[in-house]
């Protein structure tokens, strides 16, 4: 593709009832979407609200929607998600309330990974004291590797813009949260599985998941948050008809 | 309704759709087998009528349509109407129950 000499960005600015405003950026042969954000702020507009830290797909705190998409912005190539005449449209995340400009709210969304028991709590010091010995969880065990799976989540909140059932039903704990309890409920060192599976069920749970799969088809890290989600399902679907909860 | 009884409601749609797949899958295959030579009131009699097999069946099928219905509308009224809450869970619930109720009514009917 030929590449434009310039971008044409299109930036939300102020608060839920803002608007978009209109920059130009020049285009480079690498630059991610961050760099264009960045440009404008240190160039253009030093009003300009958005979030970041680490720059290399680590912090989780860059997400925005681009193009209508949300995506981790520190690295997507503009390349990538260009239109043809250079437009970019960046908004801040759906399903959130807006703060100012391109940065959003995330207290929902922390807020219900508290909800849903996200914490690690240890089944032989609950005190916080430290145990004995060292528990020996064997790396080729199911429960181990379900685990896996889901723990390399860096809570950008991309699943979560990006999920139907969010935007239906604001209570929703969404795909994140859900994915961290899934990975917890696996963790044979933690004692507070009847409980977490308690907080997960039920129709703010686990159970209002259409299995649509944005969550996993979005995931910057590719995790797979609504394979995590049919796995809770399935332990309650079990643990509920033979009445061991 | 508490989490756990809408995990209940859940478990009962899970295991109504088995017993759909096998409860559709029969009344098709009747279906199919029953009209060949055309369909008369005389040939569906003779065969439900006092046939235990057929009267329970069809009120495990009118049972488990009904609930099964009820309980995804309830989800589509929440998500797409925001119809939520107790009275609404009941009414459905209700629902639920009086398709169920039609349906068997009707089983009986024909075994009777």
């Amino acid at each position: 593709m030929a590449e434009p000499a310039s971008l044409k960005v299109s930036v939300w600015r102020g608060g839920a009832d803002g608007a978009l405003a209109r920059f130009e950026v020049p285009a480079r042969e690498n630059q991610t979407v961050l760099d264009v954000v960045t440009h404008i702020q240190r160039e253009l507009d030093p009003s300009l609200a958005y979030r970041f830290a680490c720059r290399v797909g680590m912090c989780g705190s860059c997400a925005m929607t681009v193009n209508g998409r949300a995506r981790w912005t520190c690295r997507t190539h503009v390349r990538k998600v260009v239109g043809p005449d250079g437009a970019l449209e960046l908004r801040p995340l759906a399903n959130l309330p807006v703060i100012r400009d391109l940065a959003a709210d995330l207290t929902p969304f922390f807020e219900k990974w508290r909800r849903a028991r996200g914490r690690f709590e240890p089944r032989e010091a609950p005190d916080g004291a430290v145990p004995e010995d060292f528990a020996v969880v064997p790396p080729a065990s199911r429960a181990r590797r379900e685990a896996d799976a889901g723990i390399e989540c860096i809570g950008c909140g991309v699943c979560y813009a990006s999920c139907d059932v969010v935007a239906w039903n604001p209570d929703y704990l969404g795909p994140a949260a859900l994915n961290r309890a899934w990975t917890l409920v696996n963790d044979v060192r933690d004692g507070a599985r009847a409980e977490r599976l308690d907080a997960v069920a039920g129709d703010a749970g686990c159970h209002s998941c259409h299995s649509t799969q944005s969550c996993t088809e979005r995931c910057p890290k590719g995790l797979d948050p609504s394979s995590a989600i049919a796995g809770l399902k399935r332990t309650l679907f079990w643990d509920t008809l033979f009445g061991r909860r | 309704m508490s989490a756990r009884g809408q995990t209940h409601l859940w478990v009962v749609q899970r295991v109504t759709a088995m017993l759909l797949a096998i409860a559709v899958t029969v009344h098709l295959v009747t279906i199919v087998i029953a009209v060949r030579g055309g369909l008369t009131a005389a040939e569906i009699l003779a065969r439900t009528r006092g046939s235990e097999g057929w009267l329970a069946f069809y009120c495990v099928f009118a049972l488990a349509a009904g609930l099964h219905g009820a309980i995804g509308l309830r989800a589509i009224a929440a998500e797409t109407l925001g119809l939520r809450g107790r009275g609404a869970d009941l009414a459905w619930v209700a629902i639920g129950l009086l398709t169920a109720a039609f349906g068997i009514r009707a089983a009986i009917g024909l075994y009777a």
